[in-house]
């Protein structure tokens, strides 16, 4: 099978994926609308107490000392950005799971064809989706207020940035989806998605934690991805951690792409 | 001067599941352009064979080539062979038929052109263009097979796998499936077919294979199994439990139903062996009588002296 075989059929899989997520709105609506919930409650519920523990944030919005909801805002954007990316790739485990289960899938099997387009068009769509999410999402956060200095060029960046955690998680969660027995359980095992963001600089500081979470908040792949996607945003410098985000996305995206091959191209006993 | 390969070379095939041996053996060759039907009730193996055949399923044992390629170490080739509907409906449902047949187009690198020649040409053989752009998932299940069918066809194999075609379909659509089947043979392809109906695959088929407990039972044409399975039976209906005694002491061969106060006697599908079986029964004891053709169940009754639905799966199986 040549490679360029396995582009077409990877596009043609993609196509077949993006018609499926138009004609089931409803699992898009779900997974974007999780992370605008969350905005709207963690600024609105929390955000006033949650500023005032702001550490001030130097040199970024000019003002020091402690902050207001507004600052808040500001802090938890990118965290919330980037929880609607890892929502889409919780999707992304339900949709693959589900179509596993029809005969369709079966058929892809006995077809000459690069199998892992199969996977390559959940994964590709999942990122386009993933795209529109992050839109809808900043737009909201715009709405709310956000304002921040990033040039078109972090934007960019950012954007870069999202798209690579965005591919990376998804060939994990793609795993995750042929792995499960059922599309329940697909549903379940990527949960810890949606949990570990919050143990990690996204919604507050991690100097405010007790040691040992602190430790594990500051070394998890979340942290650096979040605190590179912060810096972006709001027109700083990511240092180091930019560097490390990307490892960490490589990493996640290797194992995940071939974790999710070997579970698929095997050849059932049963 | 090489001889033209067996389109499927089957020897010593076995699979099992865990202890229970679902493929005990089996040998088969279907030459290029021929009908093969595999005929056997639920549970004998069939839709194994053919999951083997196709890549879906690793076997336990056995050479089995499929278009000449080792389904083992070579199944791209295996693949680039032949097209499977199977017995239930592999077709995107959240896509229209026009799109399910154009997936399949792409998927088999068709050029633009074609592929779309191809798509029309299918919609209007298989009586789907009023529905072409409604999705799948409100087609009936006569469309849904034929758009499944259309999908495998598409790429125009030499080597079509069809697991039970026919299975839950009202008796035009059976028809209508048997004529597409019968084109594609007009055309050459080879055709390897599961069936649970005798009708089916006297239709359809060239050489019958009969598998019950994971082997092949008895193999030949049509009219070579005819003639190794009686002519049906005729049933006969008794008004009461004493003229059942009595007919069925004259006829030991026959299995008699107490309750319902019916006897089966195996005929012999001739004129004079029904006029003996009437000549033999009292006019007052009979409340009447059906004169049944042979069925699966004969067949399994004759090749194994039990009736289909009694086959075991796996154990027993006489020698």
């Amino acid at each position: 099978m040549s490679t360029a075989y396995a582009v077409r059929d990877s596009a043609t899989m993609l196509r077949r994926n993006l018609v499926h997520i138009r004609r089931y709105p409803s699992l898009s609506i779900m997974l974007v609308a999780q992370p605008i919930v969350f905005l709207l409650l963690f600024v609105y519920v929390f955000g006033g107490t949650l500023g005032a523990g702001l550490p001030g944030p130097e040199g970024v919005v000019g003002r020091a000392g402690a902050g207001d909801r507004g600052d808040y805002l500001e802090f938890i954007t990118p965290g919330i950005l980037f929880m609607t990316v890892t929502s889409i790739a919780l999707g992304t485990a339900i949709s693959t799971a589900t179509d596993m289960t029809t005969g369709i899938i079966a058929r892809f099997r006995t077809m000459n064809i690069a199998r892992v387009s199969v996977l390559t068009g959940h994964v590709l769509g999942a990122v386009i989706r993933t795209g529109f999410a992050v839109v809808i999402v900043a737009a909201v956060a715009f709405g709310l207020g956000f304002r921040s200095d990033a040039g078109p060029l972090d934007w960019l960046g950012a954007i870069g940035l999202l798209v690579g955690v965005s591919f990376a998680l998804t060939w994990l969660t793609v795993g995750m989806g042929l792995a499960a027995d059922s599309v329940e359980t697909a549903s379940n095992t990527p949960l810890f998605l949606v949990i570990l963001p919050f143990i990690s600089s996204g919604f507050v500081p991690t100097d405010a934690m007790p040691t040992g979470l602190r430790q594990f908040a500051e070394h998890q792949p979340f942290t650096p991805m979040i605190d590179t996607l912060r810096a972006l945003v709001t027109g700083t410098s990511a240092g180091s951690d930019l560097w490390l985000a990307i490892g960490w996305c490589a990493l996640i995206a290797l194992l995940g792409f071939l974790w999710s091959r070997r579970l698929f191209l095997r050849v059932p006993v049963k | 001067m090489t001889a033209i390969r067996p389109a499927i070379e089957v020897s010593g095939l076995t699979k099992s599941y865990g202890q229970h041996a679902v493929l005990n053996g089996v040998d088969l060759t279907v030459p290029q352009g021929s009908v093969y039907a595999l005929l056997g009730p639920n549970g004998a193996g069939k839709t194994t064979i053919v999951n083997i055949l196709s890549t879906l399923l690793a076997p336990d044992g056995g050479e089995i080539r499929v278009g000449g390629f080792d389904v083992r170490r070579e199944p791209a080739g295996v693949r680039a062979t032949i097209g499977v509907t199977g017995q239930f409906s592999a077709i995107d449902e959240l896509l229209t038929g026009r799109e399910n047949l154009r997936l399949m187009a792409e998927l088999a690198h068709l050029e633009r052109a074609t592929a779309t020649a191809a798509v029309t040409v299918l919609l209007e053989r298989f009586d789907l263009v009023a529905a072409a752009d409604r999705r799948a998932q409100t087609y009936s299940g006569g469309m849904k097979r034929r758009l499944d069918l259309a999908m495998t066809l598409i790429a125009r194999p030499r080597l079509i796998f069809l697991d039970e075609p026919t299975a839950g379909l009202d008796p035009r659509s059976r028809r209508d499936l048997w004529a597409i089947v019968r084109e594609q043979v007009a055309d050459g392809v080879t055709v390897l077919l599961t069936t649970q109906y005798l009708d089916e695959a006297d239709q359809l088929a060239d050489r019958i294979g009969v598998l019950d407990g994971g082997r092949l039972v008895a193999e030949g044409t049509a009219a070579e199994l005819k003639r190794r399975v009686p002519g049906g039976h005729v049933t006969v209906q008794f008004t009461d439990a004493a003229g059942l005694a009595a007919a069925a002491a004259a006829h030991p061969q026959a299995s008699s139903n107490v309750e319902a106060l019916t006897l089966q006697v195996p005929g012999d599908g001739s004129v004079a062996g029904l006029r003996r079986l009437l000549a033999g029964l009292d006019d007052d004891a009979v409340a009447g009588l059906t004169v049944q053709s042979a069925d699966l169940d004969d067949v399994f009754l004759a090749l194994t002296g039990r009736t289909a639905a009694a086959a075991p799966t796996a154990e027993g199986i006489p020698a």
